[in-house]
């Protein structure tokens, strides 16, 4: 029977430690422990939104980036092309100028090689005649050196003057 | 510096406590003594004066604890005087059978101890009635078994849970190690799974730090029972002035929590006619004690059960007087002791829980 009836001794050790205990507990372990979890908890919590909104953040970043990116590269392309467009107008340029240089300087040449080729031809006809006139200077000496030839001579040319 | 301070304390407790041996002295006693599994486990599941170490339950090792009465003033003395005081016994006229009682020699000359209760004699003598002595009784405010017990589970549990402190003062908010690391997932669980899930989310906070004693006090002692050696093996949680006394704390923070609905469904329940609300009166009162009387008598009878199961496991090689029993016995008493493990956690869970549910509803707001 004294199993299940309550000892006053007992009752009162137990309420004497189990209200220093409570008190003590209360005032220097749960409130400092709870109080650092609930910190870190806050902690953490922070933590996270932190990490959401830079994750956010690297994301508009990133997206930013792939635009500049893009753009960038648009301009690039941009750029080539009208470079590759300037260099053939260039080219060209060069080409058709390059050719007019040439046919002139062609022309020149002919030009001068054909004014040189008509002062040689002067200058032959010239050397040709003097040389003919010496010729014919020593053949009429020949030829009229006997009665004979002069009048076979006057004959031919008289005979020449016929045919010409 | 710490070892020191251990030093101490074992010699303070040394001193204090009277430790001695004594050995069988009554030839006549002894005989008597023949093994009995129900008197051998009531008698560990009871208090005592003494804290039974090994040896005969008679004329065994024992440390003698000090008795404490007031009786026309205080008086306080060993209970050695009771153990080697003057046993006698008497014939009980009813169960014919024999009632054991220790005469007090020196300082506890006037009194005498019969199961385990101390009582004044009258001329020298215990008067029986039906069994019981019906001597008049001191004031007894003896460090019993269950007492010395209470003082060693809270000291550990000072010890266990400001360790825990230390590390929260000394790191800051970083994730737990060692101890902290292994407590306070039953801390936060405590916290959010039992009040905050029961209590109203403005007001549990105030209810935590009750929670939480309520809940390490009875696990820790829950476990300490468990150990079958000197700082365990009391059944403390399983004595019913302590789950008394924690189901009356109970009972006095939930009724002193009480709001105006509170009191209102208890005295005038709002929804049902007239004639109902005079019948539920008196039902609603007689709850307000059966809830934590509820308490009171599952956390005794689960705890006293896993220590008379255990015990009767083990008895089971006394009985057949035979060592080869221990490979039934011992198993089985190992799978208990591992059940009364889980059972330990899950009444303390349980005894904060129901409280957290029943203050709970007492400091619920009013929704329609």
């Amino acid at each position: 029977m004294d199993l299940i009836l309550p000892d006053f001794g007992l009752l009162f050790w137990t309420a004497l430690v189990f209200c220093c205990l409570l008190f003590v507990l209360t005032k220097f372990i749960w409130k400092p422990i709870l109080s650092a979890v609930n910190a870190r908890e806050q902690k953490i919590t922070e933590a996270l939104e932190l990490a959401d909104k830079t994750r956010a953040e690297m994301q508009a970043l990133q997206a930013e980036n792939d635009k500049i990116l893009k753009e960038a590269r648009a301009e690039r392309d941009n750029i080539l092309k009208e470079a590759k467009e300037a260099g053939n107008t260039m080219i060209e340029a060069a080409k058709s100028k390059s050719k007019l240089e040439a046919d002139k300087i062609v022309e020149a040449a002919r030009l001068s090689i054909n004014s040189e080729k008509a002062a040689a031809m002067e200058e032959l006809k010239n050397h040709i005649a003097t040389l003919s006139l010496e010729i014919a200077e020593k053949v009429v000496r020949g030829e009229l050196a006997s009665d004979d030839k002069q009048k076979a001579l006057a004959d031919k040319f008289a005979n020449d003057i016929n045919l010409n | 510096m710490r070892s020191n301070l251990f030093k101490i304390v074992a010699l303070v407790i040394v001193t204090m406590l009277n430790f001695s041996y004594s050995f069988a002295e009554n030839e006549e006693v002894k005989k008597e003594k023949e093994f009995n599994v129900g008197e051998m486990i009531m008698h560990h599941i009871k208090d005592a004066h003494e804290w039974h170490l090994f040896g005969p339950e008679h004329g065994g090792t024992s440390i003698y604890l000090p008795v404490i009465l007031i009786d026309n003033g205080l008086k306080v003395f060993s209970s050695s005087n009771f153990y080697h005081g003057a046993k006698d016994s008497v014939l009980d006229a009813t169960s014919k059978e024999y009632i054991y009682f220790n005469k007090g020699k020196g300082a506890a000359k006037d009194y005498a101890l019969c199961h385990e209760k101390i009582y004044k004699l009258e001329e020298g003598k215990l008067h029986f009635k039906e069994g019981h002595p019906h001597n008049a009784k001191p004031l007894d405010f003896s460090i019993t078994k269950n007492v010395l017990s209470l003082f060693m589970g809270t000291f550990l549990t000072l010890i266990i849970l400001l360790s825990v402190v230390r590390f929260y003062k000394k790191n800051g908010a970083v994730a737990p190690k060692g101890v902290a690391k292994f407590l306070e997932p039953i801390i936060v669980m405590v916290r959010d799974d039992i009040a905050k899930a029961n209590i109203d989310h403005h007001k549990y906070q105030k209810y935590v730090p009750y929670l939480l004693t309520i809940f390490f006090f009875i696990w820790f002692n829950n476990m300490l029972g468990l150990i079958p050696f000197l700082p365990g093996g009391a059944n403390l949680t399983g004595n019913i002035t302590v789950t008394f006394f924690l189901a009356l704390c109970t009972l006095i923070v939930t009724v002193f929590s009480g709001n105006k609905n509170y009191w209102g469904h208890i005295f005038w329940m709002p929804g049902v006619p007239v004639p109902m609300k005079f019948f539920m009166m008196p039902i609603e009162l007689i709850g307000i004690i059966t809830k934590p009387f509820a308490l009171m008598i599952r956390l005794f009878a689960n705890i006293t059960a896993g220590h008379i199961i255990v015990l009767a496991l083990i008895s089971i090689i006394f009985i057949n007087k035979n060592v080869a029993w221990g490979g039934l016995s011992v198993p089985m008493a190992l799978f208990i002791s591992v059940l009364e493990l889980l059972v330990a956690f899950l009444q303390a869970f349980l005894f904060a829980m129901l409280s957290s549910l029943f203050i709970g509803a007492a400091v619920e707001e009013a929704h329609h």
